[in-house]
């Protein structure tokens, strides 16, 4: 991503040559102008026939700015630059448009959660805790890395080897079947994927069975595909020239593989393997569906059931009063989390990298 | 796969921080643990009994509130060794029981009885409570009481300026125990103005609703003019109905439930382990308040392990004592309705026969 | 994850002959590895498939009345029940789509070729971190934030277009299809733009450089070299974001009002359910059949997720053959 973005920077870096420019363009600060022209132009319309809300400011301020410059723009720079504008200025509400709800969701996650992040809510469990006491998350946190770890540790050698299969030995229908069944995993509604689990566990260890291994396999299902399709690009990415240099050696193909291609691509498939983790870490309905809920800590995955921090945000939500600062903590602790792989994630995959020597 | 090394190595080092884990007997030698799961009634009554006994005998406690009827499966079949339920078991399951129970009596013991209140959202009414007959309720529900002005609602609020906002009837989307009750007295005390049976399932399409407790107050307090039902611990904030019993209106408190549920008959089929009541709802006594959910603990009266029947008895011995009773009547708590001591007396002989065989 | 990469797939050659015999061994022992882990997705599957059947199988052989006995299902058969499940699992999710998509488009252009680069990494990483907030986060805020927020703009749309069936008959709070859909909108959004943005930031810079030397204004470079290469990319980021969409649980069981409807009231409450939500409010209280009845209809989820990836692979195949890419 970061080398693509290097080439691809914005079009600014390129002046507009006069030699094939020969119509007049506005100014650079001309859309401030018009922008901060509309906004007060709105205000005063909005304050004339109410009291003027930020939503509709913003709202009527966007369109009078779409369409005054617009206009403007197609007198004087002609209809093509008018059209560029206007594509601008979409472009540009779609984006503000979409960060209005995503940064509000950051902000109440973190107004409502962070007022319970405390030591103690971080290291104790729900043991004991009734009425207004303020408990922990201790046991959640616990549970979400158990099972989380045993689906990455089920789905990754799963999904590496059957990218290798697909990238380095797949041919004919067998492949192109691999491929389509990816997908269609890809689409399997993680619902679907807890119903599984359940139906499994209980037709194999009886209806009562109730274990983190349960959701891990949920989970794993869900991640298998992700991983597959993330490595498959990762290994498409290794230039062939490397494999070919190390066949001519006389070096065997499997060994090509793993010393050699596996080898080069070991940061991408460590940052593919991290954005996995983070998609299934917040899962919610499966593990509602298998793993249930205790209130002390649980780490044998194989007996009994375990917290995990979405099903506890969800069942606190649910007890209501002190419940809901729970919920908030505990989806403020997972976000956290999911920040803290994706850093690691980075990390490792600096490290990992084969060092480039020009 | 450094990944799930690094994540499992957190978890471990986690997991060896607690100091929770695994706490040995200390009391008259009960030790382990026990395992409970079902409705999610109980569950804040739950988690004070489960730390009020833990203190007491060492012995942890875990309940999974799934719901009354995963909680009976689960009972059944031997997940589990007591569970929570708002019904008493039916026939096929009370069979079921008693296979699971190693042919012995399954107990039902009614240890949590909680006030329903009628709750509303409506602002600019400063009448403590709007009063209203369970035919009205029923209307309101049902659809046929649209306004607050209804003429019906001001003729039993005499003095009370009702607005002509529109009613939104809000109910459980969700299958419940306190659904099931709520019906039921609308089906028995509401004199014909409720066609339908009691049941845990909404029995009238569309409307609004919301997902469990929670859902349904965050409905209510969400929308004006709405109106809705709901455990009373979770009516804070809201108005509240006082339900009409014979020729008064009684508020719901946790007195007032306790007393319809003394003045109740048995349910049919019960006997001296299976406490099961029969709630009167038309009930015209002083002060009782009919509109109550009852919910039983269900448990065996033969184990098979000496340490789990020690375990069970102990723990709901704890639950239906007075102590018990009283930490979850703390309105931080559940703010249930405490069983009265005839009724105690009668659990207690019930617990009084769990043994091993 | 489905995007197609423009570096072709490696062709390499027979492996060199020579080396010992333990050599090859290893060298068959991995090739069967690779092939074993290949065919195991295959296997998976198939038990995700037999797995949900077997569960499923008692409820949908079920007798009339022996149906009747759960509590929720008052229809006269399984496929009945299923039917308005159905229609609201799809009806969410394709208006969630229709919201999400060209925002998701802009945002994705936006940070590909309209803004600073400094800006667009930072973005880029906070629409990754979005993508991963759990999906209880989302009804949290759905059922705080958004609908205070979203019920002024819906009574208006119920005052002034309510005379079109779609918009009538609203009653706040706002828990109808129309507030969930926004909720899987704004869920589904960063994954398509993070797939988006990775198919539009491997345009070929030669196109784009090649069209403003033309003397092309940067919507007209994107028109014509950006958009036709990442057509594909774009349907195939949209159909990944409708598979989350058709599967998400726990933001429409908090957020909506749940009916049983074919209805085309996009406003009113208690007129739609999704499939997932339903398993979901359905499962803590059932046991027996009504366990195989809510098994069953996520074998219908499973089904209709199948169909619409058979469909989008249809679509990109057909695509393929006049966009840009490859």
């Amino acid at each position: 991503m970061t080398a693509k973005t290097d080439l691809s920077s914005t079009p600014d870096s390129l002046p507009s040559s006069p030699l094939i420019h020969d119509s007049r363009t506005l100014p650079r600060w001309s859309p401030w102008a018009f922008l901060g022209g509309s906004l007060v132009v709105a205000t005063g319309l909005l304050a004339l026939i109410g009291t003027p809300t930020p939503t509709g400011v913003a709202l009527l301020g966007a369109v009078f700015f779409a369409i005054s410059l617009t206009a403007y723009s197609a007198r004087v720079e002609g209809r093509r630059h008018a059209t560029d504008r206007f594509a601008t200025t979409l472009v540009t509400a779609a984006f503000g448009a979409a960060m209005v709800p995503l940064v509000s969701l950051l902000w109440t996650v973190l107004a409502n959660g962070l007022p319970m992040l405390t030591a103690s809510f971080l290291t104790s469990d729900m043991v004991g805790v009734y009425g207004d006491i303020q408990g922990g998350v201790l046991h959640a946190i616990v549970g979400t890395l158990v099972i989380t770890a045993w689906a990455t540790v089920i789905s990754v050698p799963v999904g590496i080897m059957t990218a290798v299969y697909l990238v380095e030995y797949g041919r004919g229908a067998l492949a192109r079947g691999i491929t389509f069944f990816v997908d269609v995993m890809t689409g399997i509604p993680s619902i679907v994927a807890g119903l599984f689990a359940f139906s499994l566990f209980t037709i194999v260890f009886g209806p009562a069975y109730r274990a983190g291994i349960m959701g891990a396999a949920a989970l794993a299902l869900l991640m298998t595909p992700v991983v597959i399709r993330s490595v498959e690009e990762m290994l498409r990415l290794v230039p062939n020239e490397l494999r070919e240099a190390a066949l001519a050696l006389g070096v065997p193909k499997w060994l090509v593989i793993v010393k050699v291609v596996l080898r080069t691509a070991v940061a991408g498939i460590v940052t593919g393997v991290m954005l996995a983790i983070a998609r299934v870490i917040g899962e919610t309905a499966p593990l509602l569906l298998t793993v249930g809920y205790v209130a002390q800590v649980n780490a044998d995955v194989f007996n009994g059931r375990m917290t995990t921090l979405p099903v506890y945000a969800y069942r606190e939500w649910s007890q209501g009063r002190v419940g809901v600062d729970r919920a908030w903590g505990a989806a403020l602790v997972l976000i956290l989390i999911v920040m803290l792989l994706n850093l690691v994630a980075r990390l490792v995959s600096k490290y990992l990298a084969p060092k480039a020597k020009p | 796969m450094a990944g799930a090394a690094a994540l499992s190595a957190i978890a471990l080092t986690l997991a060896a921080c607690s100091s929770n884990g695994g706490t040995d007997g200390t009391d008259g030698g009960l030790s382990g643990s026990l395992a409970g799961a079902g409705s999610s009634a109980q569950e804040a009554a739950m988690a004070g009994w489960r730390a009020g006994f833990e203190e007491q005998s060492g012995v942890s406690v875990s309940y999974d509130a799934v719901g009354s009827g995963g909680g009976r499966t689960q009972f059944i079949a031997g997940g589990v060794a007591f569970a929570g339920s708002d019904a008493a078991l039916d026939a096929a399951e009370l069979t079921d029981a008693i296979a699971r129970c190693n042919g012995g009596d399954v107990l039902e013991l009614p240890v949590y009885i909680s006030p329903i209140a009628v709750i509303y959202n409506l602002p600019g009414v400063d009448a403590e409570h709007i009063q209203m007959s369970a035919a009205t309720i029923a209307k309101i529900f049902d659809g046929a009481i649209t306004t607050w002005d209804d003429p019906a609602l001001a003729a039993e609020n005499p003095g009370v300026s009702l607005p002509s906002t529109a009613i939104t009837p809000v109910h459980r989307s969700d299958e419940s125990g306190t659904t099931k009750n709520f019906t039921d007295y609308l089906a028995k005390a509401s004199g014909g103005a409720w066609s339908y049976d009691a049941s845990g399932e909404w029995p009238i399409d569309g409307g609004q609703s919301g997902q469990g407790t929670s859902g349904l107050v965050g409905v209510v307090t969400g929308g004006e003019g709405t109106i809705g039902y709901a455990d009373a611990s979770r009516a804070e904030g809201l108005g509240t109905v006082a339900v009409k019993v014979g020729d008064s209106y009684v508020p719901f408190s946790p007195e007032a439930a306790a007393a319809v549920v003394d003045a109740s008959p048995a349910a049919e089929g019960a006997n001296a382990t299976e406490l099961t009541i029969e709630i009167d709802r038309a009930t015209t006594a002083a002060g009782a308040y009919p509109l109550v959910l009852v919910s039983y603990d269900i448990a065996c009266a033969t184990y098979s392990d000496q340490g789990e029947a020690d375990n069970v008895k102990a723990f709901l011995t704890y639950v239906a004592s007075e102590a018990g009773q009283a930490r979850a009547a703390d309105p931080s708590v559940a703010g249930s309705a405490p069983i009265s001591s005839a009724l105690r007396e009668k659990v207690q002989a019930a617990i009084d026969t769990i043994s091993v065989g | 994850m489905t995007v197609t990469s423009p570096t072709r797939s490696p062709r390499t050659p027979a492996a060199a002959s020579g080396g010992t015999r333990s050599r090859r061994r290893s060298g068959r022992g991995f090739y069967g590895l690779s092939l074993g882990a290949g065919i195991s997705i295959l296997v998976v599957l198939a038990a995700v498939a037999a797995f949900l059947l077997i569960e499923a199988w008692p409820a949908i052989v079920a007798s009339r009345e022996e149906l009747d006995a759960i509590s929720w299902l008052d229809a006269s058969s399984l496929a009945v029940y299923i039917g308005p499940l159905i229609f609201g699992t799809l009806l969410s999710s394709v208006l969630a789509l229709l919201f999400a998509v060209p925002i998701a488009v802009g945002i994705a252009l936006f940070i590909s070729h309209y803004a600073p680069r400094a800006i667009a990494q930072a973005l880029g990483y906070l629409v990754d971190l979005l993508a991963a907030i759990p999906s209880v986060v989302y009804g949290l805020w759905g059922a705080l934030w958004l609908q205070p927020v979203i019920d002024p703009f819906f009574r208006w749309l119920s005052d002034n277009l309510g005379f079109i069936p779609l918009f009538a008959d609203y009653t706040p709070p706002a828990r109808n299809v129309l507030a969930a859909s926004t909720v899987l909108a704004v869920m589904i959004l960063p994954i398509i733009t993070a797939v988006s943005r990775e198919v539009f930031l491997q345009a070929p810079r030669l196109h784009e450089e090649a069209a403003l030397a033309l003397g092309a204004t940067r919507w007209e470079m994107v028109r014509m070299a950006v958009l036709p290469f990442g057509r594909s990319g774009v349907i195939s980021a949209s159909m990944l974001g409708l598979g989350r969409a058709l599967g998400e649980t726990m933001a429409v069981l908090m957020i909506i009002s749940p009916g049983y409807l074919f209805s085309f009231f996009l406003l009113k409450p208690g007129q739609h359910q999704t499939i997932a939500a339903n398993i979901a409010s359905k499962f803590p209280e059932a046991s027996g059949l009504s366990v195989n009845a809510l098994i069953a209809t996520g074998l219908a989820l499973f089904t209709i997720t199948f169909a619409v990836n058979m469909l989008a692979r249809w679509v990109i195949a057909r695509r393929k053959e006049f966009s840009g890419a490859n």
